[in-house]
């Protein structure tokens, strides 16, 4: 038997008798932790704390000619940096496959679920449109980025407030009382798989070991608007079934977590 | 127009607020953070560890190495491009050279001590608080130390000696100008580590300047012995 | 004699570049050096003072690899004479044939039907030179290959504490617990049970990490132990302060 699979033994029998290695059941997360406004540099920010995972997440805004076939809609950006302050898995230098994954599963319920109202980004059709962006930062990576990435760039959304622009100019020390127009509130669930068990919030030594798992982003109303497979294992129809079940339960956890 | 009352209502040898926290990420052999004002630096030790590439190693001694960033929404103005740009890369060298003289890693020959250093938010003086944070991180991490470093900038606001500058300040409009001089020391010694200038002084200015920086580090240090002890002793149930 | 005066107390935690004395009548031992009058801290750590004699404990830090210790490393790779193991320091450690096995080894032959990647292993070190490079043995009492359970972290520095005087602390525990453990100099745990003996005895020893330099610890360890486990422990083998 391989290490690997010494070791995804070793967690599958803790999962079967539902006492995982931090004594979590299968279904539990660890405690979540939502603060805003963390950097007074960005339009809004927020830290989100999951157990010992910590990432901030920051907005910012541009002006930009929109898109000629959205002449009338403002834009999204999302990107990710797994920095190496965060853990020595990670490297300095441009992003991995890890963390483009990581920002576009983010960047996916965002647009998907149009949770922003673009149209209300546009300043002059055709011409400018405000572009909004989001930056992932992990502190410290103890398992389950990808669901407290997706909870901070929200909760950083939330907390943003426009800049004064004058028509020429963006005053970024001077904020507005505008906020971002948000129509929805996506919320990232990943659950993971490990043969037959199920589970939410990995830590590092069960994601390590995993079959498979699958994001499942849903909104307020439990629609369903994105969804990312990952891992080499496979699912099946049931399967999928259990782990979005589990997800919407588990994301109107999360969403008591926003104010 | 004449600098008469600093900008923020300080005196002259007056900080910002500073607060510090050691021990803030788990994954690090080291870590801590460090505000003064509205600039905040985080920093993690990890290592010491093999060193590649190989012709970097050094048979006499660990090698340091620094690695300053500002995070993508931590600028005063638009968002900052990740990535290394030559004002990061210039900063890291620096407090590189910063830190070194208050390490021993005679112990770790070939090896690497890797110091990171994230800013989320930032209002002037981040090389400065950078430099601060990483030498509580290094100091948690258990590194050999002579001393801890301290750095804060000090500078002439048209004809004021001030300490820690802020944004409004650097970029104050007036006839004589500004000169902002980031300085870090051995906060016990005085021993200076680091020391740029961006601006006219006069060799008089600086040198008083140069003792508003040291005085002011004492404070600094402070600072840090507390943030370091809480570590420890702030747990008790 | 009184020239000299102290300037922090026994168990005080101090920082780097501290005063911890000043005059010429205390001596600067380990973790601290002396500086004109003063006597100052160069490391973080814990005051211990001996008479005129002052040191400190380190509270963090990474281990040093030094001959006679007993350590948990993993293969991350096979030459032609050997393994080359990753001590979670920034030294690896080379396994020799001889030194692995009293089996004949063919030159050439296949030593991952003996180790392979990624296995883990506990070693004694046999020699450590000038550059750390490491020299290992698997042959002793408890060396050996590790098979099922799980590795996890703690700083070396508490590793004295865990192991507990000859060894007390780390035996109360496995005999609480019921779990296998093994505790290597470097700060690497390995550790087998049932989920729930593990959880115990993981927490059990996270606990003696984080508070190895506070006092009572055997007694705190030990109403833990008796809480979580159900289990009246012996006083016996004797217990440290």
């Amino acid at each position: 038997m391989s290490l690997k699979d010494e070791q995804r033994a070793h967690v599958l029998k803790a999962l079967h008798a539902d006492l995982r290695y931090d004594g979590r059941k299968k279904e539990s997360f660890r405690k979540v932790i939502v603060e805003y406004d963390i950097s007074k540099s960005a339009e809004g920010s927020a830290r989100v704390k999951i157990g010992d995972t910590e990432v901030l997440a920051g907005v910012k805004v541009a002006i930009e000619t929109p898109y000629p076939d959205t002449p009338e809609q403002g834009s999204l950006m999302v990107n990710a940096e797994l920095l190496p302050l965060s853990s020595a898995r990670f490297e300095p230098g441009p992003p991995s496959t890890e963390a483009v994954e990581l920002a576009r599963v983010v960047d996916r319920g965002i647009r998907e679920s149009a949770a922003i109202d673009t149209k209300k980004l546009c300043i002059a059709k055709g011409e400018k449109v405000w572009m909004v962006m989001i930056d992932i930062c992990t502190i410290n990576d103890a398992g389950n980025l990808i669901d407290a990435s997706s909870l901070a760039s929200l909760a950083a959304l939330k907390q943003a407030r426009f800049p004064e622009y004058d028509g020429k100019k963006i005053d970024f020390m001077t904020k507005t009382k505008n906020p971002i127009p948000l129509l929805k509130e996506p919320i990232a669930i990943t659950v993971f798989k490990i043969e037959d068990q199920l589970f939410v919030d990995p830590l590092r030594d069960e994601e390590d070991v995993m079959d498979a798992r699958l994001t499942v982003t849903t909104t307020a109303d439990g629609k369903i608007c994105a969804l990312q497979k990952g891992g080499n294992g496979i699912l099946t129809i049931e399967d999928i079934d259990a782990m979005t079940q589990l997800a919407m339960e588990k994301s109107e956890e999360l969403r008591e977590k926003l104010e | 127009m004449t600098y008469k009352k600093r900008l923020d209502g300080r005196a002259v040898d007056e900080t910002r607020k500073i607060s510090a926290k050691v021990g803030i990420i788990k994954n690090a052999q080291g870590s801590a953070v460090f505000q003064i004002g509205a600039t905040t630096a985080i920093a993690a030790v990890y290592g010491p560890r093999e060193l590649h590439p190989k012709f970097l190693q050094n048979p006499d001694t660990g090698v340091l190495r620094c690695n300053y960033n500002m995070m993508p929404f931590s600028g005063h103005g638009e968002r900052v491009r990740p990535g290394q740009n030559r004002r990061a890369k210039e900063i890291s060298m620096v407090t590189e050279q910063a830190l070194a003289p208050a390490l021993n890693l005679k112990n770790f020959p070939n090896a690497v001590v890797d110091v990171f250093i994230e800013l989320p938010q930032t209002d002037a003086g981040t090389r400065c608080a950078g430099i601060c944070a990483a030498s509580m991180a290094l100091a948690d991490a258990g590194f050999e130390m002579k001393d801890l470093v301290v750095a804060i900038a000090v500078g002439r606001v048209d004809d004021h000696l001030v300490a820690d500058l802020n944004y409004d300040e650097e970029s104050y409009e007036c006839d004589a100008g500004v000169a902002d001089i980031p300085v870090a020391m051995l906060a016990n010694s005085g021993e200076i580590t680091l020391l740029q200038d961006d601006g006219d002084i006069t060799a008089q200015q600086l040198k008083e300047a140069l003792q508003l920086a040291k005085k002011v580090g004492k404070k600094i240090y402070e600072v840090q012995k507390q943030a370091l002890k809480e570590k420890f002793t702030g747990e008790e149930k | 004699m009184s020239d000299g005066e102290l300037l922090v107390k026994e168990k005080e935690i101090v920082v780097p570049g501290e005063e911890l004395a000043r005059g010429l009548g205390f001596l600067p031992s380990k973790g601290t050096y002396r500086n004109g009058e003063s006597i100052r801290a160069n490391r973080l750590g814990l005051v211990e003072i001996d008479g005129k004699v002052i040191k400190l404990v380190s509270l963090s830090g990474c281990y040093l690899p030094k001959a006679g210790d007993v350590i948990i490393t993993q293969v991350f790779d096979i030459t032609f004479s050997g393994w080359r193991l990753d001590t979670a320091t920034a030294y690896p450690a080379m396994l020799g044939m001889k030194d692995a096995t009293s089996d004949y080894i063919n030159r050439g032959a296949d030593l991952t039907s003996y180790f392979k990647l990624g296995d883990y292993l506990v070693v004694k070190i046999i020699n450590v030179t000038s550059q750390n490079l490491i020299d290992v043995t698997l042959k002793g009492p408890g060396l050996r290959k590790l098979q099922g359970g799980r590795i996890f972290k703690v700083n070396p520095n508490k590793v004295p504490r865990i192991i507990g005087k000859q060894g007390s602390m780390v035996s109360m525990i496995k005999l609480a617990t019921n779990c296998k453990i093994i505790v290597g100099q470097n700060g690497l745990i390995w550790i087998e049970g049932t989920p729930q003996e593990e959880k115990v005895a993981v927490d059990t020893i996270l606990m003696i990490e984080r508070e190895a330099h506070k006092s009572g610890l055997t007694d705190r360890v030990k109403a833990y132990l008796e809480k979580e486990t159900g289990k009246v422990i012996e006083n016996n083998p004797p217990v440290q302060r």
